[in-house]
């Protein structure tokens, strides 16, 4: 009950994109289509539970003044672990998610994460915390992607819905990201409050 | 467990383990799948070749040549040869002048230099336009498709670029892209030119 009350933090209440605005430059960067964000936060929510993991394991070993460094230590090192068996043993998925992986590492929702959450509680909380707050920021990429490649190309994951030539450009570029996440951070707020 | 105090022998122990343990875990994943990785590189090259060029029974890769062309760009030519006469190509280049890095393509060329296929084997184009290349040159809609057309006779460049009479529809805001990707058409046509003269 306790672990499951951790994993739906993470994806409603304490959602990183629409609550705790974490990870903002992979998530206006990545979602011009619904794939790309569904792609992205797979990637991300399979590195957040790897390095959630290990930080809540070696906490109590790494002195507080070099916490940070130790961190980014880990969480790098389980990108390019990543980034290298999806080369060698996963062509396909490496087609789709190649260019993503290394965008990981700089996302602040990792290093968040381990800070606030991993850093102060056991392992098996900090893996419910990784997978939910995963799947919280899949769900929120996946949602951003799917409004951007609607109102911009006319196609929800690949399908097409209406006309390309009557898609609105602007949605596909950087500032239809931000119109669109603050639009929608705005209904997450209102329902959320409801 | 209580946490280890931030003193110096601490600091300096806990993260050298910390960076050893995992410089020790990147070697050793990196030396397993260097192998496959590199085999997977091969084989896409393969693929790409089967792909975009005509019909052939010889090895494009181990007859392949690399072609510098004047304005210093290196494309490396695998020829198709069917019974020992030139089937035609598939020639490997790149361009820099895309919007986001390198732009590696593979293009395929029949005999007599018409285009017959394409595949873009390395783009970081904006996602959503300048990655829509490896589709929309395909695209039989207006003039966008390259396929069948012979760069000799078509100028290959965006219907934008006038001076050039370009002939050929670049893709919607993404110009750059469709510029560096005709670009590499032209080279792989040039090198295809110049290797058919050594013959």
């Amino acid at each position: 009950m306790k672990y499951w009350k951790i994993i739906y933090n993470g994806i409603v209440p304490g959602n990183p994109v629409f609550v705790l605005l974490l990870g903002m430059c992979a998530t206006l960067g990545t979602t011009s289509t619904a794939l790309n964000g569904l792609m992205m936060g797979l990637a991300t929510a399979a590195v957040l539970i790897c390095s959630n993991g290990v930080v809540s394991a070696i906490k109590d070993f790494v002195p507080d003044k070099v916490r940070i460094p130790a961190y980014i230590v880990v969480i790098a090192s389980f990108v390019t672990v990543l980034q290298l068996l999806i080369n060698a043993y996963m062509p396909g998925l490496n087609a789709t998610l190649g260019i993503f992986i290394p965008l990981i590492v700089v996302n602040c929702i990792l290093l968040g994460r381990a800070e606030a959450f991993a850093g102060k509680h056991g392992v098996v909380e900090s893996l419910c915390d990784g997978l939910g707050c995963g799947v919280g920021f899949t769900l929120a990429l996946t949602l951003l992607g799917s409004v951007r490649e609607l109102l911009g190309t006319g196609s929800l994951f690949g399908i097409s819905i209406y006309p390309e030539d009557y898609g609105m450009l602007l949605f596909v570029l950087a500032p239809g990201a931000f119109i669109a996440l603050g639009y929608l951070i705005a209904i997450v707020n209102k329902i959320r409050k409801a | 467990m209580k946490k280890l105090a931030s003193t110096l022998p601490n600091m300096i122990l806990s993260l050298g383990t910390v960076t050893v343990v995992a410089g020790a875990i990147l070697g050793g994943v990196y030396a397993v799948t260097k192998e496959p990785i590199a085999r997977q590189d091969a084989e896409r090259q393969v693929q790409a070749i089967r792909q975009v060029a005509p019909e052939f029974n010889n090895d494009p890769t181990a007859e392949s040549r690399e072609i510098k062309l004047a304005d210093g760009i290196t494309c490396t030519v695998y020829p198709a040869m069917k019974d020992g006469r030139l089937n035609g190509a598939a020639v490997e280049t790149s361009s820099n002048n895309g919007f986001a890095g390198e732009i590696t393509v593979m293009a395929g060329f029949n005999a007599d230099g018409s285009v017959r296929d394409y595949r873009v084997l390395k783009q970081a184009e904006t996602p959503g336009l300048g990655s829509k290349m490896e589709m929309w040159f395909r695209d039989p809609a207006g003039a966008r498709s390259v396929i069948g057309k012979n760069p000799e006779t078509t100028p290959f460049y965006v219907t934008k670029d006038k001076e050039q009479h370009g002939a050929i529809d670049g893709i919607t805001a993404a110009t750059i892209s469709s510029r560096a990707f005709l670009e590499s058409m032209r080279d792989a046509y040039q090198a295809y030119k110049q290797f058919q003269e050594k013959k």
